[in-house]
């Protein structure tokens, strides 16, 4: 059992988004929201900066022109505030926008002298394993370490940040004002639903779930679903792995599937399984396949993931009169 | 590794194997009681009961259960409870066989690469088969399954070559370096497909959380063969305990026996991993507990462990869904959790009665 701590170890980071790095990004939120500020008035070209990431001040002398991302969020953050053609390689699972330049780089265990090797002015991580964050700054690569947003203002926060790292400081401003618009559209489009529904969220077929306190779990807090999982007494690590008596029991009215893309999961899949039969959810087709890496990511598309919840609570509301 | 073949229980083995049987009666069923009634879900003992005997002909009982509590308790608490018992009650007797035929106290069902390989096979199968709910039948069970004889063939096939008076050994030693290097293969591919460590994880740390009849189906066959096959061999087991020349003097192969105990109970092992991932310290614990009580004898270390190992898994898997229900914990956490101490009480009890 022993040699699978490390296994335990690597899982947590990969799986459960979030936990103790979220303090650091909330309580630099405030510092950077300043400091976003102050760059959109100097404008694009007004390098150098200094962001405050997860791990300190980093100060970028000149506009980057050779970035690495090991983040899929990173990836489509920056492609979405235009410094795409800035970008010079991305690790193995951004493989969104189409045109990122994807490589076998890996960002779970990444190799400082495979990310040297290709002259990176910036390079951007999600996670700071193989003490990666330490390597490249001890080569003096300026390192962002953006950890898994906890809320939507992370998000923001992030989309900014690499806005000004990159000199693409108002087109981040517009994209961060263009997603706030969206989600307060759909917030309110979704507003009217009578009565409290509840969901359940599977992140894969042996019941991983995800709590409220996650960042996606914000996500549908945000058009007023209830999470089941949130009863679960393992619950403190947002991640808990629920059993499957308890959710036929707590019958809940929309069941996402986080884990189409992965493990291949369909409403068919679900319905199929033992007990399953019984479920409401299962009985009015509210079992939704979502994107796994759509909904694994904190980046501009969560806009969409959030049209994809409203559309599903919406169409609840409209077969139940 | 006891050379002392005479104890009190041999003397009169009759009545003494019936008061245990007795107790191992009343443990299996009482553990798969409270496996029935305990739940993430309460549903009340009366109502529990009377929807069993309702389904016993001749009779009919309103239990006042909702057709999904109807369905959670047919179709979800029941085979799990079952296959808990059918994978606790052949590991720890394909552990107390392995632990017989090598002469060696520390020998579990996953000796001789079973794990390894098992591990090995459900990993590939988790990387490289997408969507495996969709198949016809899961390949998850049946590449763990091949993986695990794969693993042992390829260890007796290693471990064979040693000299004779060292048979034993040189299969183990064989068995540590073919699951080594299985276990890095495994590895290997894990960390190719990073984006399924979750359900690797979960696999490996084993998982009855989404098991129903058709996982009960599936191993039924194998514990019944190999089972069977390793209660016949029980007294030659005895006999093993000895040394492999004194068996050989009695004129019984030691070689043909240990093939075919290893391949029954890895058969039987295969089959349990298969469904339930890789569940520690049953192979071990159970059949120590008993020899500590009862004494050495394979006669009835087998049948009791088949019990004992049945209960034991029934009330761990009980434990990994209640402590934090409605979440679950791993089966293998709470094997090893609570499992380890019990054998600690049991090893300190024994040695002040003696």
């Amino acid at each position: 059992m022993r040699r699978y701590s490390l296994l335990l170890a690597l899982l947590l980071l990969a799986a459960a988004c979030g936990g103790d790095s979220t303090a650091t990004t909330s309580a630099t939120a405030d510092i950077t929201t300043t400091t976003a500020g102050e760059t959109t008035t100097t404008g694009d070209a007004g390098f150098p900066v200094t962001i405050e990431a997860a791990n300190g001040a980093i100060e970028i002398v000149e506009k980057p022109v050779a970035i690495i991302s090991l983040s899929p969020t990173a990836t489509e953050m920056l492609f979405a505030i235009g410094a795409g053609d800035q970008v010079i390689a991305v690790d193995e699972f951004s493989n969104y926008p189409e045109e990122a330049p994807t490589t076998d780089l890996s960002g779970y265990e990444p190799n400082v002298e495979a990310i040297a090797a290709l002259n990176p002015d910036l390079v951007v991580v999600s996670d700071d394993l193989n003490d990666i964050v330490a390597a490249l700054t001890a080569i003096h690569v300026p390192v962002i370490h953006h950890p898994p947003a906890v809320t939507l203002e992370d998000t923001y926060t992030q989309i900014e940040q690499l806005g000004e790292a990159t000199g693409n400081s108002s087109a981040a401003a517009e994209v961060v004002g263009s997603m706030q618009s969206d989600v307060e559209a759909l917030v309110d489009s979704a507003g009217q639903i009578g009565e409290a529904r509840t969901y359940y969220y599977e992140l894969d077929a042996t019941l991983f779930s995800v709590t409220s306190a996650t960042f996606i779990g914000q996500v549908y807090t945000l058009v007023g679903l209830e999470n089941i999982a949130d009863a679960a007494g393992g619950a403190e690590s947002g991640y808990p792995q629920l059993s499957a008596e308890y959710i036929i029991d707590a019958d809940p009215d929309l069941i996402f599937l986080a884990d189409t893309k992965c493990c291949g999961e369909t409403p068919d899949t679900v319905a199929a399984r033992p007990g399953w039969d019984q479920l409401t959810a299962v009985a009015n087709q509210s079992v939704i396949p979502l994107d796994d890496d759509i909904a694994s990511r904190w980046g501009p598309r969560v806009v969409d993931l959030l049209s994809q919840i409203v559309e599903a609570v919406l169409a609840l509301e409209g077969s139940t009169p | 590794m006891d050379l002392e073949p005479v104890t009190a229980t041999e003397i009169r083995p009759a009545r003494v194997g019936l008061r245990l049987s007795i107790i191992v009666l009343v443990s299996v069923v009482i553990s798969v009681m409270l496996g029935i009634l305990v739940g993430a879900v309460g549903l009340s003992a009366g109502s529990v009961f009377a929807e069993l005997a309702d389904k016993i002909p001749g009779i009919t009982a309103d239990s006042g259960l909702s057709a999904r509590d109807s369905a959670i308790l047919w179709e979800l608490r029941l085979p799990r409870v079952v296959l808990a018992g059918l994978v606790g009650g052949m590991l720890a007797m394909a552990g107390a066989a392995f632990q017989g035929v090598f002469r060696n106290p520390l020998a579990d069902p996953y000796l001789l690469g079973v794990a390894a390989g098992a591990g090995l096979g459900a990993t590939l199968a988790i990387a490289y088969l997408p969507g495996q709910t969709q198949w016809p039948i899961s390949p998850l069970p049946i590449a763990a399954f091949a993986g695990a004889v794969f693993g042992v063939v390829v260890t007796y096939v290693l471990g064979r070559s040693g000299a004779r008076e060292y048979a034993a050994s040189t299969l183990i030693l064989a068995g540590v370096a073919v699951a080594a290097f299985l276990t890095a293969t495994q590895t290997f591919v894990q960390q190719q497909n990073t984006d399924t460590f979750r359900e690797v994880y979960s696999w490996i740390l084993g998982a009855l959380g989404t098991v129903g009849w058709r996982e009960v189906v599936l191993i039924l066959p194998y514990v019944i063969l190999s089972g069977g096959t390793l209660l016949l061999y029980r007294r030659l087991l005895d006999v093993m305990g000895v040394g492999d020349e004194e068996a050989d003097s009695v004129g019984i192969s030691s070689a043909g026996v240990r093939l075919a105990v290893v391949a029954a109970a890895t058969l039987g092992t295969a089959a349990a991993v298969a469904v339930s991932g890789l569940i520690g310290f049953v192979g071990i614990i159970v059949p120590h507990a008993i020899r500590l009580v009862i004494g050495s004898s394979y006669r009835l270390i087998l049948p009791l462990s088949l019990g004992f190992g049945a209960a034991f898994l029934i009330i761990a898997d009980l434990i990994a869904r209640s402590v934090l229900a409605p979440a679950e914990i791993p089966i293998g956490v709470v094997t090893a959790f609570f499992g380890a101490p019990f054998f600690l009480l049991v090893l300190a009890r024994s040695r002040r009665f003696s």
